[in-house]
C-alpha cells in the first residue's frame, strides 16, 4: 500500500516526439492517496492505458518521475514495484489448473504453501470459481477466464496498488454488477490503492471515491462523482458524464448576463473572462426548468426512457436537452428558465470562476 | 424426383482416374507384382508367394538399416527441435532484424537437396575441404570416408544445418502470435524466464511443434539424397539407411523381388507412423475444443 506520486509525467510512443500532439500522454502531475479507489475515465485512445502501464512499470515514461511513498521508482521493473494489474482481455495459463493459476503470483514470490492455499481459497470463493478449482483453465469460458485474471490480481496481500484495465469488458452484465460490488467490498476491507480504468461512466462512478477524467492525453478533472456532475471543469467532462450530456451553447457575456440570440440569461456572478476566448454556457439537462414562463423553445421530440423523459428541443438555434420526470406535463407553449446556480461559463472549453 | 442415368458423366472423372492410375496405382501394383514373383531374366516369372517378405523380415541387413534409420531420426529430432525452439525464442519480434533473420533462416531450405549433399561432401573432404582440412590441422583425426562415427557426425550436422530452419520458422510463427498481454501479465505475476517459456510460450507453440516434429520425423526417416551424395552409405554399411539400401538392392544388384518386398514394408511403416501422428494431432485438437 502506497501513496503514488506522478511527477510531471509525459509519454510518447515515438522516441522523436517534439510537438505536444506527438505525446500519447501530455503532462500529468498528480498524487494518488494511499488506499484510495480511483477510476480513470475517458474515451478510447485518451491515454488511460498508457498512464496505467506507466504506473505499473510496463512502460517507462519519456519524461518525469514516479514515486511510491516518496521513493523514486521510475526506473524499477514491474516486479520490483510490487503492483498487481488486471488486463482488458483474459490472460490465463492454459496448462495450469484454476487453482494453480491463482497461486502462480504467490508461488513465484516464495509464499509458504499454507498461506498460498488460504489466499487462493479466499479468492476462489469470492470469484465463485471454487467448484472448478481443479479444472484445467484451457476449456473455460471467456468470463470464467477473466475472473481468473481478476483473481490473480487480487490474490497477493502485500501489493502497493492494484490496477484494473477495463477488467469487466468481457464479463456478462449481471456478473459485472456482482464483481464490481465485490471489488468495492474488497477495497473497503483491504485498503489497497486501486486504480480502475474504464470508458463506462456508470462503472467509474459506482467504483471510485475519486474519478479522474481524461481527454486527449490530459487529465481534465479529478473529483468525486458529485463534483464532476455539478461543476464540470471542462466542457468534455460535462459532455462525457451524465446522460444526456450537458447542454453547451456559444454565448456572449457582459457583466452578470449572458446573451444568446435575442435572449439574455442571468448569471450568479460576473465570470472572469479574458478577451478573445471562445465563450460557452453550459447547463445540465436536469437543471433546465420547462414551464409556461421564460424563453421560448421548439420541441423536436420527447424520448420516454422509463422513469424519465428527455425532451430534445431547439433554443435560439442551438440543440437543448431537458430531463423531466415521467409525470411532468409538457406545456403547449413551452418555455424554459435556467437555474443560475447550475450554469457554468467556459472559456476555450475550460470552466471560469465567477466574481461575487 | 427422376434420376437421369447418363454414363457419359464418367468421362468427366476420367482424367483424374488416369492420372491417379499412372502415378500411384499402377506403380504400386507393379511393386506388389514383383514382390510375389521370382525371375531369372528372359522375362520369365515364377510365383514366389511370400518368400521375399519372409526373407526380408528375417534378414539382418533389413533390420540393421531400419535400426540405423530410427536412431538417425531420433538424433535428428533430439537436436533440431530444441535447437529450433531456442533460435526462435532468440529471434527479434519487431524491427529491421526480422526480415534479415527470416531470410537467413529460409536460405538453407531453398537449396536443392543434392546440392546440400555436394556442398558438405566437398566441405568435409580432408584434402581440399575447409572443414576436413581445418579439423585435421588442429590434430583431430577426422575422415568421413573411413570412420563411421565421422560419417554419422557429418550427415547429422548436415541435416541439422539444412532442416533446423524449418523448425525455427514454425516455432517463430507460433511465438509471434502470442498477444503482448500474456508477457505483461507474466511480468506482473513475477514469473521467471523459465516460467514464461514453460507456461506461456510452450503451450502456445504446441500445435506448430507437433507439425514440426511430424515433418522432421518423416523427412529424416525417408532421407536419401544427402547421405547418398556424401557417403554413399559408407564407410561399410554404416550410413546405409533403408532408402539407400533399397536403391542398392533394386538398381545395384537388380534383385527386384526382395527390393519390391522391402518397398512395401517400408511403405507400410511410413503409413503406420503417419497415421499415429495424424491421430495424435487431431486428438489434441479435439481436446482444445
Amino acid at each position: 500500500m502506497a501513496r503514488i506520486s506522478l511527477d510531471h509525467i509525459r509519454h510518447a510512443y515515438n522516441a522523436k516526439a517534439k510537438a505536444a500532439g506527438d505525446y500519447a500522454l501530455k503532462k500529468v502531475h498528480y498524487e494518488w492517496d494511499d488506499g484510495g479507489a480511483y477510476a480513470l475515465l475517458g474515451p478510447s485512445g485518451c491515454g488511460k492505458t498508457t498512464l496505467l502501464n506507466i504506473i505499473s512499470g510496463l512502460l517507462h515514461p519519456s519524461d518525469g518521475r514516479i514515486l511510491f511513498d516518496g521513493k523514486d521508482v521510475t526506473t524499477l521493473s514491474t516486479e520490483a514495484r510490487n503492483i498487481a494489474q488486471v488486463f482488458q482481455f483474459p490472460v490465463v495459463y492454459d496448462t495450469m489448473s484454476v487453482f494453480d493459476n491463482l497461486a502462480f503470483p504467490l508461488r513465484n514470490r516464495q509464499v509458504p504453501e499454507a498461506e498460498v492455499k488460504k489466499r487462493v481459497e479466499h479468492i476462489l470463493e469470492m470469484t465463485d470459481l471454487a467448484s472448478m478449482a481443479g479444472r484445467r483453465a484451457q476449456g473455460l469460458t471467456a468470463d470464467q477466464k477473466q475472473k481468473i485474471s481478476l483473481g490473480r490480481g487480487l490474490v497477493r496481500s502485500d501489493v502497493n496498488a492494484i490496477l484494473f484495465d477495463e477488467p469487466l469488458t468481457v464479463i456478462d452484465p449481471h456478473m459485472k454488477w456482482q464483481l464490481r460490488s465485490q471489488l468495492k467490498r474488497l477495497h473497503r476491507s483491504s485498503r489497497f490503492t486501486m486504480v480502475y480504468v474504464t470508458h463506462d461512466q456508470t462503472e467509474a462512478l459506482t467504483f471510485a471515491d475519486k474519478v479522474v477524467v481524461m481527454h486527449d492525453g490530459e487529465i481534465v478533472q479529478i473529483g468525486t462523482p458529485a463534483e464532476l456532475f455539478e461543476r464540470p471543469s471542462h466542457t468534455f467532462v460535462g459532455y462525457f458524464i451524465g446522460s444526456p450530456g450537458m447542454n453547451v451553447m456559444p454565448v456572449s457575456v457582459t457583466g452578470t448576463t449572458a446573451r444568446i440570440g435575442d435572449q439574455t440569461i442571468a448569471l450568479s456572478g460576473a465570470p472572469k473572462l479574458s478577451s478573445g476566448a471562445k465563450v460557452e454556457l453550459g447547463i445540465r439537462p436536469e437543471f433546465v426548468r420547462l414551464s409556461r414562463e421564460g424563453m421560448a423553445i421548439d420541441i423536436a421530440k420527447v424520448e420516454d426512457i422509463g422513469r424519465l423523459k428527455i425532451v430534445r428541443a431547439r433554443f435560439c438555434g442551438q440543440p437543448l436537452s431537458i430531463v423531466l420526470s415521467e409525470d411532468d406535463e409538457i406545456p403547449a407553449d413551452p418555455r424554459v428558465t435556467f437555474d443560475p446556480g447550475a450554469i457554468g461559463i467556459f472559456a476555450d472549453s475550460w470552466r471560469v470562476g465567477m466574481e461575487g | 424426383m427422376n434420376k437421369t442415368w447418363n454414363n457419359k458423366a464418367w468421362f468427366m472423372v476420367l482424367p483424374v482416374l488416369v492420372l491417379v492410375a499412372f502415378s500411384a496405382v499402377i506403380p504400386l501394383m507393379t511393386v506388389v507384382n514383383y514382390s510375389v514373383q521370382d525371375t531369372f531374366g528372359n522375362n520369365q516369372f515364377f510365383w514366389a508367394g511370400t518368400d521375399w517378405f519372409v526373407q526380408m523380415l528375417s534378414s539382418d541387413r533389413f533390420w540393421n538399416a531400419l535400426a540405423r534409420n530410427l536412431v538417425f531420426s531420433g538424433i535428428i529430432l533430439a537436436i533440431e527441435v530444441p535447437l529450433g525452439i531456442f533460435i526462435a525464442l532468440n529471434m527479434p519480434k519487431t524491427g529491421p532484424g526480422v526480415p534479415v533473420c527470416l531470410v537467413l533462416m529460409a536460405l538453407p531450405l531453398l537449396i536443392p537437396w543434392n546440392v546440400v549433399g555436394t556442398i558438405w561432401q566437398v566441405f568435409g573432404r580432408v584434402d581440399i575441404g575447409l572443414l576436413g582440412y581445418v579439423l585435421n590441422s588442429l590434430g583431430i583425426d577426422y575422415n568421413y570416408t573411413q570412420d563411421p562415427v565421422d560419417a554419422w557426425a557429418t550427415v547429422i550436422v548436415m541435416d541439422v544445418w539444412h532442416w533446423t530452419s524449418l523448425v525455427v520458422l514454425l516455432c517463430y510463427a507460433g511465438l509471434v502470435s502470442i498477444p503482448d498481454a500474456y508477457y505483461q501479465a507474466a511480468k506482473i505475476d513475477g514469473a521467471s524466464r523459465w516460467s514464461v517459456f514453460r507456461y506461456i510460450q510452450l503451450p502456445k507453440m504446441k500445435r506448430v511443434l507437433l507439425i514440426a516434429v511430424l515433418l522432421r520425423f518423416m523427412d529424416s526417416f525417408m532421407i536419401y539424397t544427402e547421405p547418398f551424395v556424401v557417403t554413399g552409405g559408407g564407410p561399410g554399411n554404416s550410413t546405409t539407411f533403408l532408402s539407400i539400401d533399397l536403391v542398392k538392392m533394386a538398381v545395384g544388384q537388380f534383385d527386384l523381388g526382395p527390393a519390391a518386398a522391402m518397398s512395401i514394408i517400408y511403405f507400410l511403416i511410413i503409413l503406420l507412423l503417419s497415421w499415429v501422428f495424424y491421430t495424435v494431432m487431431t486428438q489434441s485438437d479435439a481436446e482444445e475444443k
